[in-house]
């Protein structure tokens, strides 16, 4: 039994007076704080730590992440999540001490290194992307497209041009996007794609006019396709006075090949947790710096670098800006870890990424597309949709196809995503994977294929060889028990329930 | 699947049932089957004023979140206040317990543009969505 089968909470595995570590009582009366303290900060009960002892620790951590799957572990092929393999040089850099000893309250003069770092990180996002100017703050996608609807707000309120309350998104586009420009009191206007699955331009013209803020786009697309339109639809979305957004998803196709700058966007926010290999999915922290054109400069938020001669300063706030979006300068150490990933490759080797991301995207389907029919079959960027839906009419839907992987030793696909393709399956390899991974994941999704038509019952039941198996997401969802407070208070309103006296 | 003859309907899947100038509104059945599990909905506000066509609900499923939106325009007068805290009977009961709401409609040229139990059937076997 490789993994533990102690399932208890650290909470459950907690005993009075056990402790991890010991204090010297000489220091503890020293330093006591309740001396000093104004008695207005103390809490009224003490913080209900779980008491254990080192190794239990330990061993709870080390046994929980054992039933990971990780991109350190695992072939994980999520769609339009770019899960590429984190080099170790990045960890390497990150924790060199002079990075990661500094205080963000440190003078400027003493972390010019770091200064230097985020200088030459937004010099190389820019040159990447034909956009003029960065913010590194944003602490993640969604918040770098909420970062960017506040600058195309406050863009269009600069110029009294108050009447502009439409966000249009696609009908494929990630969720975040619809659900960012609620966030801001947008109306949302979902346009729907063509057949070829793309923007449709009659339906998108017929929908811009003096109230649209702006189009929010992918590109590629959710179904790994190139907007081939796209030079029109901007044409056409700046003849409206809307702006246009780049969410940055799934640049990993595009690296060094094309430019959302030169394709018209706007605001284009990037991903480093995706396309630039920092940690991703629970391994996080996230970046999601933002880009725009010179005449948005004014309105982006600060801190910004500014490189005086050989030196770096904090540059003078505009009174236009929209404000700070995160304290200090976002999350530094992965803004550092991005810019390692940048050196280490160069920019000859940044362009091989999006070569072999999408050579591999087509490698897979090629090979599947004869046993789960593709959604668009057309040459597709760094990642494609396949639909299950003949599987449907035996009960079988994609998230099950997802479950049955993991015990082939697979992480899921994206599934049931984009909404527009029938039991969708997303799959996007990245750059990282071999050719033998790739094939040995093939026939494992062949075989799945047979198994639908087979022994359906053995996909319906999946996984078979997962600690945990198919969680209750519906109960989830509808009675969160989501802290430990929670459980005590599930537990306490069971009690008071009348139980039943036997027959 | 079941779509009632007395009920209109329309291309996002919203029922409309009709008495007098009060509209009942929910979701269909096969709605309700397409986005499975229903965890959440954020009913209409009572007394909002609704535009035909224009998102005035959100549901919520383990797949993902839907707008519904509005078959008539006009002012809620009524608020499934239920679904709060069992969103499930709109999985039970789509066309009883499960409506979301009643809308007190502004114009019958609204009610007759709505498609007939016919209509909507087809429209599904076409693959509008």
């Amino acid at each position: 039994m490789l993994i533990s089968k102690d399932d208890r909470l650290i909470f459950e595995k907690s005993s009075a007076g056990r402790t991890g570590a010991g204090l010297p009582t000489a220091f503890i009366a020293a330093k006591n704080p309740f001396k000093t303290l104004n008695p207005k900060f103390r809490r009224k009960e003490d913080a209900q730590f779980p008491e254990v002892a080192e190794p239990e620790i330990i061993r709870h951590y080390v046994n929980l992440s054992r039933k990971n799957f990780s991109i350190d572990t695992h072939f994980y092929p999520l769609g339009s999540c770019t899960m590429k393999y984190n080099p170790k040089l990045n960890e390497w850099a990150a924790a060199q001490e002079g990075f990661s000893q500094v205080h963000p309250h440190q003078p400027e003069s003493t972390i010019q290194g770091y200064m230097h770092i985020l200088y030459e990180l937004e010099q190389f996002l820019k040159t990447m992307t034909g956009m003029d100017h960065f913010t590194l703050q944003p602490a993640a996608g969604a918040h770098g497209e909420l970062t960017g609807m506040m600058l195309i707000h406050a863009y269009h309120h600069s110029r009294g041009d108050t009447k502009r309350r439409k966000v249009l998104v696609p009908d494929s586009s990630h969720g975040t996007n619809p659900a960012t420009a609620a966030l801001l009191g947008y109306e949302v206007v979902t346009l729907k794609s063509n057949a070829r699955g793309r923007v449709d331009l009659a339906e998108l013209k017929s929908h811009l006019d003096e109230t649209s803020a702006c189009l929010m786009l992918t590109n590629p697309n959710t179904m790994g396709l190139f907007e081939s339109d796209i030079l029109e639809i901007t044409k056409a979305v700046h003849q409206a006075g809307a702006l246009l957004y780049y969410d940055g998803a799934n640049l990993n196709a595009l690296l060094g090949i094309a430019r959302p700058g030169d394709m018209g966007f706007d605001i284009v926010h990037l991903n480093l947790h995706k396309t630039f290999s920092t940690p991703h999915g629970g391994g996080g922290p996230g970046a999601g710096p933002v880009g725009v054109k010179a005449y948005l400069l004014p309105f982006l938020p600060h801190p910004l670098v500014e490189k005086t001669g050989s030196a770096y300063r904090w540059a003078a706030e505009s009174k236009q800006s929209v404000g700070r979006v995160k304290s200090f300068f976002g999350n530094a150490g992965m803004l550092l870890r991005a810019y390692t990933y940048i050196v280490t490759l160069g920019i000859d080797g940044i362009k091989k990424i999006s070569e072999d991301a999408v050579i591999n995207a087509n490698y897979l389907k090629e090979k599947l597309k004869d046993v789960l029919p593709v959604a668009v079959d057309e040459v597709c960027m760094h990642e494609f949709v396949l639909t299950l839906k003949a599987a449907k009419a035996k009960g079988i839907h994609s998230g099950d196809v997802g479950k049955r992987l993991l015990d082939y030793g697979y992480h899921a696909p994206t599934v049931h995503f984009p909404l527009v393709v029938d039991e969708a399956l997303m799959i996007e390899p990245t750059e990282s994977e071999s050719r033998e991974t790739l094939d040995l994941f093939i026939a494992a999704l062949r075989q799945i294929a047979r198994e639908i038509e087979e022994s359906p019952e053995l996909v319906l039941g999946a996984p078979w060889t997962m600690p945990i198996g198919r969680p209750d997401e519906v109960k989830a969802a509808r009675n969160p028990i989501l802290t430990y407070r929670d459980v005590v208070r599930e537990r306490e309103k069971n009690a008071k329930e009348p139980v039943a006296s036997k027959p | 699947m079941n779509f009632p003859k007395e009920l209109k309907y329309t291309k996002t899947h919203e029922w409309a049932k009709r008495e007098g100038n009060l509209i009942t509104v929910g979701i269909t059945d096969y709605a309700q089957k397409e986005i499975s599990d229903v965890v959440f909905v954020e009913a209409p506000k009572l007394n909002a004023v609704v535009e035909k066509g224009k998102a005035m609900a959100v549901v919520e499923s383990v797949k993902a979140a839907f707008d519904i939106y509005a078959p008539v325009s006009g002012k809620v007068v009524k608020v499934n206040t239920n679904l709060e805290g069992d969103p499930a009977i709109v999985n039970q009961d789509a066309y009883g317990r499960g409506f979301f709401c009643q809308i007190e409609m502004a114009s019958a040229a609204d009610w007759d543009a709505l498609l007939t139990s016919e209509a909507y059937e087809k429209a599904i076997k076409e693959g509008a969505h």
